[in-house]
């Protein structure tokens, strides 16, 4: 579904990511680790095609479409999404006409939505606008449950998040990424930055990367690599060679 | 010049247009009085409820000996030079509204004033809502479509009585080559609340206002919200002021100003002179294409007992903002609109739904240029 190659990404000149390889198949949810400020964020900002994040070289490919230099709409109509960690705050803009402004449906479908988040009562407010921490993850939700993409990223949904918020948001991204549907039939896949793997206790991921000063260092089994970091820390990828 | 058109029906299908952008209703559905004046000429003024007059001015005066205890009374004369122009005409024009005693309408009357073939339109309006009273007034002014060059002076004054409420909607739809000179002020009882929305979105040559609330009674309130785009070769000098006068006062100011090439000047000025009063003024404006956008907001507090503050910001819309909606699938443009359309939502509070469509249709009809 993703094939990332060769990419290098510069932010204000200066070189951020660095010859990043990733291949994410249709179906598969991957895991990004790595230390604050090396870069994970930067890539998914890189895959969204956010403006100030120059691709200096290598290409993306998603569902077989080089989406190198496309705009951030065209790639969310081709199915690409991401939940924000810190989404900005819009005044004036009452979720639920943000919700209708950007699907098709009726606003009953979207009321339901909303319902399945605990935010019907957010619908006419300012989208994020005084959201509490678990609030701005249940909108961001609601928004990817409305635009139903099929590859989906997703910085830090556990930060910010208190213990029941967790559990809704956990079985909230499992539904995203089609846990529910038996593997061989699993469509929608997806790459989830985590630094606790909270996450991991609501969703099997198929693959882990750790990504350490813009570059990926090892690729392997989530739950094992998230068991090293624990004990030895990021030091342990660093020796790793790069791959 | 005396016009040859009696009846609104009569105005070609280009004007009536643009006077429904200025929330003047033809057919009266939803209106329950209309005054109708064109140029120098009064047209039309009918009013079906009760406990509320509509009367132009001169057979105001005529009818009520009480009325000229308001006329000149809230605005001084001699204030400006337009005022002074108006001062001496013999033959004031303009439109009266008095809501009686308790009367509480809903539904709004409309004023509107049209410049069609004089090069100067003046006016001279008087809102009286005495005690207890409830009215909501929408005033629109236009020019002709063809109309290219001219000027609009009018004094508006606004008496709000003990327990009473006043609604005042004003919507602007001139043309490049007017200028607009409104001179209004109002007075505010005790427990009394004055809203004032204004709306101006299409291109002007120049309108100049300071309009002042005197709040004299305890427990008045006032608000002024205004939703401005200065186009290119439009100059917008805009402000309201707020006198708290009285004990328990309170007033808002809030502005939301776009430029699209164009000059604003936004000001705001509240005074704090009586104990347990509190005001606020908050300018917000968006510079989409180079032009000026210039807040002066102004509190001034003369006692322990009044709080008083402001914010403005000006800048352009947040590139993280339009991404955002981007990336829920909005185009660039789609989104710019989507963020502008919520920076002109400015919420106001006890507006009826159906001035608020009124204001939405502006801005809809605006935004369309942006």
């Amino acid at each position: 579904m993703l094939d990332i190659s060769d990419l290098h990404v510069s932010v204000d000149d200066t070189e951020v990511l660095h010859d990043i390889n990733l291949h994410i198949g249709q179906g598969e949810t991957h895991v990004l680790m790595g230390p604050n400020g090396s870069g994970k964020s930067t890539l998914l900002k890189a895959v969204m095609g956010f403006g100030g994040y120059t691709i200096t070289s290598g290409s993306i490919v998603f569902k077989g479409k080089d989406i190198t230099g496309m705009p951030i709409h065209e790639r969310a109509h081709l199915g690409i999404g991401m939940m924000f960690q810190h989404p900005p705050a819009i005044s004036g803009l009452k979720l639920g006409k943000l919700l209708t402004a950007t699907s098709n449906l009726g606003g009953d479908a979207i009321e339901a939505l909303a319902q399945s988040v605990n935010m019907e009562h957010f619908l006419a407010r300012d989208t994020n606008v005084g959201f509490s921490g678990g609030e701005i993850k249940r909108s961001e939700i609601l928004q990817l449950k409305v635009q139903q993409p099929d590859f989906v990223m997703l910085d830090e949904p556990e930060s910010g998040v208190d213990l029941e918020n967790m559990n809704l948001m956990g079985k909230e991204i499992a539904g995203l990424l089609e846990k529910d549907v038996h593997i061989v039939n699993r469509r929608r896949s997806g790459l989830i930055i985590t630094h606790t793997g909270y996450i991991l206790d609501y969703l099997e991921a198929d693959q882990g990367h750790v990504l350490i000063d813009g570059q990926i260092r090892c690729h392997g089994n989530p739950r094992e690599i998230l068991r090293v970091v624990k004990e030895k820390g990021y030091g342990e990828c660093l020796r790793c060679k790069q791959i | 010049m005396q016009t040859d058109i009696t009846d609104m029906e009569q105005l070609s299908q280009e004007d009536r247009e643009r006077l429904a952008l200025t929330g003047l209703e033809v057919g009266m559905q939803n209106r329950c009085g209309s005054f109708f004046q064109i140029d120098q000429n009064v047209i039309q003024t009918t009013c079906g409820a009760e406990g509320i007059e509509m009367l132009p001015i001169k057979a105001a005066l005529e009818k009520y000996d009480w009325v000229k205890d308001y006329y000149w009374n809230a605005v001084p004369r001699d204030k400006d030079k337009y005022t002074q122009y108006l001062a001496k005409q013999e033959d004031p024009q303009g439109l009266v509204v008095i809501a009686h005693e308790g009367t509480k309408v809903a539904m709004p009357l409309q004023a509107c004033l049209f410049l069609r073939e004089e090069p100067v339109q003046h006016v001279h309006n008087l809102f009286i809502a005495r005690e207890g009273s409830e009215i909501n007034i929408i005033s629109g002014c236009a020019s002709s479509w063809q109309k290219e060059h001219g000027a609009h002076i009018g004094v508006t004054e606004i008496y709000v009585g003990k327990g009473a409420k006043v609604t005042s909607t004003m919507i602007h739809n001139w043309n490049p080559g007017i200028s607009v000179f409104p001179r209004s002020a109002t007075i505010i009882e005790e427990d009394g609340t004055f809203l004032s929305n204004y709306v101006c979105m299409q291109p002007v040559n120049r309108i100049n206002m300071y309009p002042t609330a005197r709040l004299v009674g305890k427990h008045a309130v006032a608000r002024f919200s205004s939703i401005v785009v200065a186009t290119p070769g439009s100059t917008l000098d805009l402000g309201s002021r707020a006198i708290l006068g009285a004990e328990h006062t309170s007033a808002e100011l809030v502005t939301r100003a776009i430029t699209t090439g164009g000059t604003i000047i936004s000001r705001g000025h509240i005074l704090g002179e009586k104990d347990d009063t509190r005001g606020h003024i908050e300018c917000r404006g968006l510079i989409l294409k180079d032009g000026i956008i210039h807040a002066i907001p102004e509190i001034e507090g003369t006692l322990t007992g009044t709080e008083l503050s402001h914010e403005a910001a000006v800048g352009k819309i947040a590139r993280h903002e339009i991404e955002y909606l981007m990336t829920r699938g909005l185009s660039e443009e789609e989104a710019t609109a989507t963020i502008i359309r919520g920076f002109l939502d400015v919420k106001i509070s006890g507006l009826p739904a159906v001035l608020q469509e009124q204001i939405d249709a502006a801005i809809d009809k605006a935004e369309s240029g942006f």
